[in-house]
């Protein structure tokens, strides 16, 4: 695949970024030709990840986020998310459907949630390493 | 204020505006426990998403916890006026299983 654009950013794990953070995203992928629906789901895997970063991988401390979004000729948005955080010790686990390692109100779907709204997604962790979310999306666009 | 509560006729409606995510769940969450604990006439409380513009995982966490409370004290949740998107993320929980959930009428111009 052929990239043609990039946008990097670094930001501090609160939660208040959660919002900053997927409309910075969107915004960027929004130069290919985009529908309102596409836009929307690279909004929600955006959230989701980083709200992954912000309450488990750095849980009750501040780290950075770093946070990749490229864009290609051929119509996909690959977005990375990575942290340097605790890690996550089982992937698999973490990634079934209405797990969480922390209970309250959350509610175990964000892994699921990004899968259900992009064609892949990898991660990778070590534990007291940190994690990478990969997330590719092929945009088909208004033209479909 | 991110939600407008009216109460009628035992039926507790707390209308969400605006986004709803890990961020802003909290202070959506608080407003609503509050009415619903200080007022004891309650049967039913919903949860109406019609000014939500946007919702992730932490939507399903906040009706889940709502249905926790309510089904506790043997009361009943509804959720209405979902859009397509927050109804099908609602439903990977299987939420639709416990309570009441609806997608809103969407009309396109």
């Amino acid at each position: 695949m052929k990239k043609i654009n990039e946008l990097k950013m670094i930001f501090d794990s609160r939660s208040v970024n959660e919002s900053f953070s997927r409309m910075a995203v969107s915004a960027f992928s929004s130069q290919l030709d985009m529908t309102v629906e596409e836009l929307g789901d690279i909004k929600t895997v955006v959230s989701e990840a980083v709200t992954n970063c912000i309450v488990h991988a750095y849980k009750n401390t501040i780290g950075k986020i770093y946070i990749t979004c490229s864009v290609f000729e051929e119509g996909v948005v690959r977005i990375t998310v990575r942290d340097r955080g605790c890690g996550i010790e089982d992937v698999n686990k973490a990634r079934e459907p209405l797990y969480t390692s922390v209970g309250g109100d959350r509610s175990g779907l964000g892994f699921s949630v990004m899968e259900s709204f992009s064609d892949k997604l990898r991660v990778r962790s070590k534990v007291g390493v940190g994690t990478t979310v990969t997330i590719e999306k092929r945009i088909c666009g208004k033209t479909k | 204020m991110p939600v407008t509560l009216k109460n009628r006729n035992g039926t507790l409606t707390a209308f969400i505006k605006g986004e709803i995510d890990h961020h802003t769940v909290p202070e959506i969450r608080d407003a609503i426990d509050d009415a619903f604990v200080s007022i004891e006439s309650i049967n039913l409380l919903v949860l109406d998403f019609y000014d939500v513009t946007f919702m992730d995982s932490s939507g399903v966490g906040l009706v889940m916890g709502r249905y926790r409370l309510v089904s506790g004290k043997g009361k009943k949740l509804k959720v209405s006026n979902l859009s397509k998107r927050d109804y099908t993320i609602m439903k990977m929980s299987g939420i639709e299983k416990l309570a009441e959930i609806n997608q809103k009428n969407e009309v396109y111009i």
